[in-house]
């Protein structure tokens, strides 16, 4: 068969396996709804998450969508909306698609003709990002049912640990927003940008979660999260445009040291 | 009890299945393409290829998985790790929903409630690229345009401003020492960046709960 990037047969095939995983996800989700009503969660809770989540995830999914418009260039549509809905994310993808473009002496910028260059970056992918999809699977139930016993044997214990386990998780992200706030004693300011960004993210939630309480509008809480989300982005065109570019290259760090 | 059991089991049964249903499928479309274009991949390229990407990807996604089934809780890893996107999507929507609920991850209520932010997540994630895909021709220009740009690329801190005030303000004491650590280590390792940001999350994990436990066995929590 002629090779064309955006061939339809590689459409209907990305097609069928994004259905497979869509049908997944309705799957879990039609049982946790029964599952809900069965421990006696309130309709109200439920109906709150459902609509939460999918508000905020909006803006996290169209960020996903720019990544797939920036591969489709040398990779066509159908590879890179599969690898960005099935089990990747942009930093991975991007990454894994170039290592293996530029072991092929290949630009990013321009459209793969050869398949046998297109079968070689789809392999590259495929199997870089195989490890945590298969481990998923084998060792879940065990760690699972672990952290059940916990959360039974001392029950403050367990909610502690729980707690402690997501503050964990977000002072890597805070101290990875401070990353590059080293090179502003070389004179590189770019690195503020993801810092005010997170202060705006931070002050947003602050003030919604005291509107909320004080003003007693109750609907607020739910969206808090995606309205602190949406408005940290939009201080980042501001941040970008006062602090410049907001990505220091290795190209201004040897500008920098020599 | 007994039904306690079953449903979890059930959500361990059918997550195998589907999980590992997912991984043939998706090891199988590289072959397939193979085949149907008759093109065989380009040996030494690929080797290459593999070796600058694989030791790191295998490396982060193992510690991915050991980091986030505990916060994900069983349903959730299950969806998670096929539709992806984690930190930047699935787990703040889980750790949002759990927080607004008041359910913790390690109860059944959590892992209910985690499983349908996931899992509706997930399924507007997929939605918006198949729309995107349709409209891919009159949306490039916006989702390219250059003012945008900054606010895509800084999703993570926007994201984690919001979450560290929710989370923090619930736990002021037990978040001292973990965030300064982190703020140290950042800072003055050059070495740590986007890229290795995984890496740091089970350091974080890890030190917090030790953290954590100190401070319960000392009464200070």
């Amino acid at each position: 068969m002629q090779f064309s990037v955006n061939s339809p047969i590689l459409y209907i095939m990305v097609g069928i396996i994004i259905t497979v995983v869509l049908a997944q996800s309705v799957f879990f989700l039609v049982r946790a709804l029964k599952r809900a009503k069965e421990l006696g969660i309130e309709s109200k809770t439920v109906k709150k998450t459902i609509s939460s989540a999918a508000v905020f995830t909006i803006a996290p999914a169209i960020a996903v969508l720019v990544g797939v418009v920036a591969l489709s260039k040398s990779l066509g549509i159908p590879l890179p909306w599969l690898r960005l809905s099935v089990i990747g994310s942009i930093t991975y993808e991007t990454v894994a698609a170039g290592n293996a473009l530029e072991a092929l002496g290949q630009n990013a910028a321009t459209t793969i003709t050869d398949p046998s260059v297109y079968v070689t970056v789809l392999w590259v992918m495929t199997i870089s990002i195989a490890a945590s999809m298969i481990l998923a699977p084998l060792v879940t139930k065990k760690i699972q049912s672990g952290m059940t016993k916990i959360g039974m044997k001392d029950k403050k214990w367990g909610e502690i640990f729980s707690n402690a386990m997501f503050l964990g998780m977000i002072s890597a992200f805070l101290g990875y927003v401070f990353c590059d706030v080293t090179y502003i004693a070389d004179g590189l300011i770019q690195g503020l940008t993801p810092v005010c960004v997170m202060v705006v993210s931070a002050v947003v939630m602050a003030i919604v979660g005291l509107l909320a309480t004080k003003l007693k509008i109750r609907w607020l809480t739910d969206y808090a999260l995606p309205i602190s989300l949406l408005c940290g982005m939009a201080s980042a065109i501001l941040f970008t445009h006062i602090f410049g570019g907001y990505e220091i290259t290795a190209a201004m760090l040897s500008e920098v040291s020599a | 009890m007994k039904k306690n059991m079953t449903y979890m089991d059930s959500v361990h049964r059918y997550g195998k299945i589907w999980g590992i249903g997912i991984s043939i499928l998706l090891i199988s479309f590289p072959i397939v393409v193979s085949l149907v274009f008759s093109a065989k991949p380009e040996w030494s390229a690929l080797a290459k290829g593999l070796f600058a990407t694989l030791p790191m990807y295998w490396a982060v996604g193992i510690i991915e998985v050991l980091t986030y089934v505990p916060m994900l809780g069983a349903g959730g890893t299950y969806l998670s790790f096929v539709t992806g996107n984690i930190s930047n999507l699935k787990l703040p929507c889980a750790v949002d929903a759990m927080e607004r609920a008041n359910v913790k991850a390690n109860s059944e209520e959590g892992e209910v409630i985690s499983t349908i932010a996931i899992a509706v997540s997930s399924i507007v994630t997929t939605i918006i690229i198949i729309l995107g895909v349709i409209l891919i021709i009159p949306l490039t220009p916006i989702l390219e345009s250059p003012v945008l740009d900054p606010a895509f690329a800084m999703i993570l801190p926007a994201l984690f401003g919001g979450l560290a005030v929710v989370f923090i303000s619930k736990n002021v004491k037990l978040s001292i020492l973990p965030v300064l650590l982190m703020l140290v280590l950042f800072i003055f390792i050059p070495a740590l960046n986007a890229s290795t940001v995984g890496i740091m999350v089970p350091v974080g994990v890890v030190f917090t709960v030790i953290v954590a436990r100190i401070m319960y066995k000392k009464g200070m929590l």
